[in-house]
């Protein structure tokens, strides 16, 4: 997949996020915006989710713009499957609803198909069983599988995951990390922002590291771990991974 | 600490032998009470009250669909609706429902050919409760968080799919007990109609009143026939509420 930013620049008031990105990125499965906290990882994946707008610049996803507004935003969003760092699961329906949702609605599936496609997704993210439990009744990891089998559910070209596993307790991320992993092996393509460092360095083809706004540096998974150019992603390098 | 509680005890006594002396006059007043005359009357309580019940009902069905359009209208995506709809609520809540009649009935209704008093004083019931009503139903929407509304944009749901499948099935928890509530206003508000010569049961009372100069004889039915409507949709809205709480 190829990711290309033109003068990507997005602000919040006075407050520059990304300020004037431009690179081109190609990764064959996972990419990784890495970075410290307030660097623009999260608002990045929003812009390329289609979930903020830009201020200036572009995005283009395997050579197609992000849409800016209106319909054709909207069916844009509706083929990528995002995951958030609070699962943002529907409360008031039970896991197999909130998963059959985007097909009946969004994608024009029958009731009976969404059904059996969300019942397969539950079983083989291991969640059998808990498909009539409302978000409430389910653990966090739980949860989040099962935010992350309605992403999947709707065969999406491109899956974004926005700190998948910040919110959760170290077993229930190992438990999510998992499925992440076997998402990649099954050929999915995603991209992933995350502060599990030795999760980012198996699982990505292609780290982009942020920081103050910027791109400090963008290359594959193995070089930039194993010798980072620039000062910045050095100094953060070795401080997140000394313990 | 003594003077504290020879002051108690003083009270006390006063408040006691004063509560003695109503009870007294109450018995008193009683004895010379005339329900014969007020009996006579009683099919013109009980059709006065009747029609309480259908003005109400009539009202809070037409004032939760104005109130629904208001609270839509508020968060449209256009601002001559959401003026609209501002407008509206403020106006209708800054202002007396007894001005509101007077106004809407003798200027407006008069000026829009809206002949039927029945039907004038029930519209003019329901834009007054509707206002009250499109805040309540807005609250509603507004509990639900901003992270629900960010995943039905992740989804790709178009705003009214999101109104339908996300924000309505859990506003109506939040709207429901409140709302019975303002059933229970309705019932206790149109007693204000009797102005416009719209023969509820408050009417009705004043004319068995006139016809038989008993005063207390035909008030305290009167009373009593409120409660009986307001008590159980009162019990109803405390059942909802707890319902509601504990069932998230």
């Amino acid at each position: 997949m190829r990711l290309e930013l033109q003068h990507l620049t997005k602000r919040y008031g006075d407050h520059t996020v990304i300020d004037d990105i431009t690179a081109t990125l190609d990764f064959p499965h996972v990419l990784a915006l890495l970075g410290p906290s307030g660097g623009g990882k999260s608002t990045l994946l929003r812009l390329i989710g289609g979930l903020e707008s830009p201020e200036a610049g572009s995005i283009t996803v395997d050579h197609e713009p992000v849409p800016a507004s209106g319909k054709s935003l909207r069916a844009y969003r509706g083929n990528i499957g995002t995951v958030f760092q609070s699962w943002n699961l529907f409360p008031h329906l039970d896991a197999l609803a909130n998963i059959m949702l985007p097909l009946t609605a969004v994608h024009g599936r029958t009731p009976d198909e969404a059904r059996s496609r969300a019942e397969e997704l539950l079983e083989r993210l291991h969640l059998q069983g808990h498909g009539h439990k409302r978000p409430a009744e389910l653990s966090g990891g739980q949860r989040q599988r099962v935010a992350i089998a309605r992403a999947v559910a709707i065969r999406p070209k491109l899956l974004l995951f926005d700190e998948p596993t910040s919110a959760l307790d170290p077993e229930m991320t190992a438990e999510v990390l998992e499925v992440i992993a076997d998402l990649k092996s099954e050929g999915r393509t995603f991209i992933l922002v995350t502060h599990a460092m030795n999760f980012a360095r198996t699982v990505a083809d292609q780290i982009a590291f942020l920081a103050d706004g910027r791109m400090a540096e963008h290359g594959p998974a193995g070089e930039f771990f194993a010798a980072p150019e620039t000062e910045s992603a050095r100094r953060f390098l070795a401080k997140v991974l000394r313990y | 600490m003594t003077r504290h509680h020879t002051i108690n005890a003083v009270i006390s006594v006063l408040l006691g032998a004063a509560l003695l002396a109503a009870v007294c006059f109450a018995i008193l007043q009683a004895l010379s009470w005339n329900w014969s005359g007020v009996w006579a009357y009683r099919e013109v309580f009980w059709r006065g009250w009747l029609n309480t019940i259908w003005i109400s009902a009539a009202a809070l069905v037409l004032s939760v669909l104005l109130g629904l359009l208001a609270a839509l209208g508020r968060r449209a995506p256009y601002p001559a609706l959401r003026w609209l709809a501002t407008g509206y609520v403020e106006l209708i809540r800054g202002t007396p429902l007894l001005v509101q009649l007077l106004i809407l009935f003798y200027v407006v209704a008069d000026a829009v050919g809206l002949q039927n008093r029945y039907t004038a004083g029930i519209v003019i019931l329901a834009v007054f409760s509707g206002a009250y009503i499109a805040e309540m139903i807005r609250a509603g929407i507004e509990s639900i968080g901003k992270s629900q509304l960010e995943s039905a944009r992740a989804i790709g749901l178009t705003r009214w799919q999101t109104y339908r499948h996300v924000i309505f099935p859990q506003a109506i928890r939040h709207v429901m007990p409140p709302l019975a509530g303002q059933a229970a206003s309705i019932i206790k508000d149109s007693s204000l109609l009797s102005i416009l010569g719209i023969s509820e049961f408050t009417l009705a009372a004043q004319q068995v009143n006139s016809a038989t100069y008993s005063t207390l004889e035909s008030y305290l039915p009167l009373a009593i026939g409120y409660l009986a409507l307001t008590l159980p949709v009162s019990i109803l809205a405390r059942y909802l509420e707890h319902k509601f709480r504990y069932e998230t």
